[in-house]
């Protein structure tokens, strides 16, 4: 039985669930939200790559380097903004962030 | 094949594993050692795939700069992650519904493909590039533009994190280069007649 | 010279209006009465040249055309409207003139005199009508300016009560008004009055369909042309207004609620004659309601206490003498007692003026007594006016005052009359020269004899209003009025004195026809004019001791025996206070049509367009959008977890219903 297309779109279906799963549950955690992200992306490029390699096609793989650069760009961001409420909050406690209550 | 069909059966439950542990592990440096480990994983699944280049990058950009970037961060943060677990069950029926629902669609539309659909053209025919210069060969040309926007977002995202973090501490000397240009000699230089042997 | 007539007045309330501010109250006085002075002695000029024989038509140009309705302005001079011209300028000039004195302390006079031209122009338009529709126009006109000129102090809240009640009235009648020249049209295909007179007489016999009743046509179209003249000259029903009118000044009620607006009604109904003498049963309805008109306003007027009411009421009662002379047919008969009833009424109001300003504004009789030491010259004046009022004259002659040549004309032709209603209409009338000559004697007496203060026990206490004084000497003494207004009271006392016998030949007498010509038509049974030279002595004389019988008992109960009208009132306590309240018309109108009407009014308001309207509209809307607001912004948490969650919702949802909508299949 040979690896087919079936089995890593199947494969990046569950970790993407996971990342999911990820946010529910962590939401009181930023940074393990973030790492969820990390996650979904990850299982996005797998995706793209599987389509990529059974199409025969590279746009698959220049998209997905294109996505690994905004996911480094976006969780480097992110970090910074963490540290930078950190420093003037001196929590990341999700409960105390709603200035942007409307 | 064999050796194909055993390395992805050993590769992808090692990495459906250490992302399930990312998520629902207690302290955040497991989490993060975790997804260093699923960014492996998939690394070696990309290889599997035949996509070198994208693998390798995997391991560098990833592991190398975002997860250490996490590392650091967490340890940077003086966190009560006790209080933030508290969380966890709260939401954890719908949160795991709504996972399903997703993971039952998703699966739902993919199975559509069998297993065999075509092989992994992993290996790289006589005279054709390797993937990497594959790679850069469409890279280069076809979608330079969004080559060039990519280095625009990284740009941002550079001078982003320097701008947000960036903290000058007070009382230390440095230069303003502004202000050392827009010096204009009248307030600069004061001339004055010094009688010879006499000093200032 | 007849566009002159008509359009100078206009003039002058354009100048006196508009530049008001800039010539002053002098110049707007000057203005406006040298003004209506020419066209006082033009329309002089045109009566002698028309009754002379030269009628004419000038087509100014055109109104509106729509389909088959043409209107025109055009001016229609014939015998009738040269009469109405010279009453109309005559009194108005002379009401100018009047004014000057009477209206001295107001500040607004520019105003006031721009209006009065306004008036006068209405008003000439309105008799030199050429078709309903430019009637129509001058009527709704002299209704406006009734109203601006009743509520000219309208800072007080009494005046615009009062205007908006006499509007409101005389809406109803135009309300007939207009369907009467709707059905003129829709039956004859003008409204023009040569084409609506020619076809007249192929009308007789047609029936038409309204509110599910068959009615003849003619008939339906006069009576509801007649309800028009019933709301503007305050007849029977429609009369509600007309005392409430003397909230506005003396010279307003002499000129328009005395000699000019009031006519309106009458002047209309005789310049329908030919359409009138088609309708027996709507001659009969006019002749039944005009004396009823005569005898109840007469009634009313025996008891009230306000000088001018009791001329307002005297008015409204001769104008029911002049439409059941118009209504028996005697066209000429209600036309003649237009005419002399328009000198000596405006003399009366314009005294009545003087007098109140002589008593510093004091209205009430009872506050009167022995102005006649005090104002001779005002005295006399109303004295010849009560003496043409009553109808003092020898009978089986035409030697009187003018009313006597007017009025008992009207009462013989009562009785030869054999039309149905006639003869109650006789009753009405021949009691009512008794009842005229009452209370027209006791406002003399009251007034003028006696001592001040004879009739002041039963004055209702009233607050103290000294405080009023411009004269600036003392507060009671009581002087006559400025020349300025005494020389048009002489004015209108000549005519009151002559303008019966001086007139009588042209109007009723021998040369009727030659004067009146095509003007008023005269049907081919209407033998009135020579039915009423036959009729009996005793009829003949009986309005002169109708007139007697009541000089009489005004003379017993108010200069004899002074306590005699207390212990009347006393011993008939609910007859009197029916007469003293107006037969409680004004309560039956406001049970019966004012309060619903405020009713359905605030129901409509409040329910309706709050509720409803507003309710559904922007109100509902606005709040609408506020609940919206006020819901939606609880999604907002700023918790971003939640976004993330909504998010995940979402694209779940999204999912879900892709795979299962088909899109995909």
């Amino acid at each position: 039985m040979g690896i087919g297309l079936g089995n890593y779109l199947t494969l990046a279906a569950i970790v993407f669930t996971i990342g999911i799963a990820g946010i529910i549950l962590n939401h009181k955690n930023i940074i393990i939200i973030l790492m969820s992200v990390e996650l979904i992306l990850l299982a996005v490029n797998i995706n793209l790559i599987a389509f990529s390699t059974y199409s025969g096609d590279l746009t698959g793989q220049a998209f997905a380097l294109f996505v690994l650069t905004v996911a480094a760009a976006e969780s480097a961001i992110g970090l910074a903004i963490l540290v930078a409420y950190y420093r003037n909050r001196g929590s990341i406690a999700v409960e105390d962030i709603n200035s942007l209550k409307g | 094949m064999q050796a194909d069909v055993f390395f992805f059966w050993i590769l992808a439950p090692l990495l459906v594993v250490s992302a399930f542990a990312v998520i629902v592990a207690k302290n955040p440096v497991h989490s993060v050692l975790f997804l260093i480990l699923s960014f492996v994983c998939a690394a070696g699944l990309f290889l599997l795939m035949g996509a070198e280049f994208l693998a390798m990058i995997l391991v560098v950009v990833y592991v190398g700069a975002v997860a250490v970037l996490f590392l650091f961060v967490v340890m940077l943060l003086d966190v009560d992650f006790a209080r933030l677990r508290q969380g966890f069950v709260e939401y954890l029926p719908q949160g795991l519904l709504i996972a399903l629902v997703v993971a039952i669609e998703l699966i739902y539309v993919v199975s559509g493909l069998g297993p065999s659909q075509r092989a992994a053209a992993a290996a790289t025919p006589e005279g054709m590039l390797s993937n990497s210069a594959a790679l850069g060969e469409v890279l280069y040309t076809r979608y330079i533009y969004f080559f060039q926007a990519a280095g625009m977002i990284l740009l941002t995202a550079m001078i982003g994190a320097i701008v947000l973090t960036l903290h000058h501490k007070p009382g230390v000397k440095r230069q303003d280069i502004g202000a050392q240009v827009a010096r204009n000699p009248e307030t600069a230089v004061e001339v004055r007649k010094v009688p010879s042997r006499a000093g200032i | 010279m007849y566009q002159l007539i008509v359009f100078l007045p206009l003039l002058g309330f354009l100048v006196a209006g508009i530049f008001g501010p800039w010539i002053g109250a002098r110049g707007a006085e000057y203005v406006t009465c040298s003004l209506l002075g020419v066209c006082f002695v033009l329309s002089w000029i045109a009566f002698v040249t028309v009754a002379g024989g030269a009628d004419a038509h000038i087509v100014i140009g055109n109104w509106f055309t729509s389909g088959k309705l043409v209107a025109t302005w055009a001016l229609r001079i014939d015998t009738l409207t040269a009469v109405m011209l010279v009453v109309v300028t005559t009194v108005s000039f002379l009401v100018h003139v009047y004014s000057i004195g009477y209206m001295a302390d107001d500040p607004s006079r520019p105003r006031f005199f721009a209006y009065l031209s306004l008036f006068t122009f209405a008003m000439l338009m309105l008799v030199t009508a050429d078709n309903l529709a430019q009637l129509f126009f001058g009527w709704e006109g002299v209704g406006l300016m009734s109203y601006l000129l009743i509520g000219f102090w309208y800072e007080k809240p009494a005046p615009n009560a009062a205007a908006i009640k006499a509007f409101v009235v005389n809406r109803v009648g135009d309300f007939g008004f207009s369907l009467g020249i709707f059905l003129t049209y829709y039956l004859t295909g003008s409204i023009a009055f040569d084409q609506v007179f020619a076809a007249a007489p192929g009308l007789a016999g047609k029936t038409v369909h309204f509110i599910g009743f068959n009615w003849d046509a003619v008939t339906l179209a006069c009576l509801l042309l007649f309800m028009g003249a019933m709301g503007k000259s305050a007849q029977f029903l429609l009369h509600t207004w007309l005392p409430d009118a003397m909230e506005g000044p003396t010279p307003v009620s002499a000129l328009i609620h005395a000699a000019t607006m009031v006519t309106a009604g009458v002047f209309m109904v005789a310049r329908l004659s030919p359409l009138f003498e088609m309708s027996p049963v709507a001659l009969s309805v006019v002749t039944i309601v005009g004396g009823t008109t005569a005898f109840f306003a007469a009634t009313v007027g025996l008891v009230q206490n306000d000088i001018k009411r009791v001329v307002a009421y005297s008015t409204c009662s001769q104008l029911g003498y002049m439409f059941t002379g118009l209504g028996l047919g005697g066209y000429s008969l209600g036309i003649f007692h237009l005419f002399t009833h328009a000198f000596f009424k405006a003399l009366l109001f314009l005294c009545a003026g003087s007098v109140i300003t002589a008593m510093h504004h004091e209205q009430d009789m009872r506050a009167m007594g022995g102005l006649r030491k005090e104002m001779p010259i005002t005295f006399w004046m109303m004295m010849i006016g009560s003496l043409a009022l009553t109808g003092v004259g020898i009978p089986f002659t035409s030697i009187g005052f003018a009313g006597f040549v007017s009025k008992d004309p009207i009462i013989e032709a009562a009785f030869a009359s054999h039309q149905f209603g006639a003869t109650y209409a006789f009753w009405c009338v021949d009691l009512a020269a008794a009842l005229t000559a009452f209370y027209t004697w006791r406002l003399m007496f009251m007034t003028f004899f006696g001592q001040r203060g004879d009739w002041a026990a039963s004055l209702p206490a009233k607050a103290d209003d000294h405080g009023h004084d411009e004269h600036g000497h003392d507060e009671h003494a009581v002087h006559e009025s400025p020349p300025v207004m005494l020389v048009p009271l002489a004015g209108l006392a000549l005519g009151a004195a002559f303008a019966g016998m001086a007139f009588r030949w042209f109007f009723i007498g021998g040369g009727h026809e030659t004067f009146w010509r095509q003007s008023l038509f005269l049907g081919q049974e209407n033998h009135l004019l020579e039915e009423m030279e036959h009729v009996p002595a005793l009829v003949s004389l009986s309005p002169t001791l109708m007139m007697l019988a009541g000089f009489a008992v005004a003379y017993y109960m108010y200069l004899v025996d002074r306590a005699a009208p207390q212990r009347l009132a006393d011993a008939f306590p609910a007859l009197y206070r029916f007469l003293l309240n107006k037969w409680y018309f004004d309560e039956l109108y406001d049970f019966l049509f004012v309060r619903p009407a405020f009713a359905i009014g605030r129901l409509f308001w409040k329910g309706g367009d709050g509720v409803i309207i507003d309710g559904f509209g922007p109100d509902g809307v606005s709040a609408r959008v506020l609940d919206v607001a006020r819901n939606s912004v609880r999604l907002q948490t700023g918790y971003v977890y939640h976004y993330a969650f909504a998010m995940l919702l979402g694209a779940a949802a999204l999912t879900t219903w892709y795979l299962f909508g088909g899109v995909t299949r």
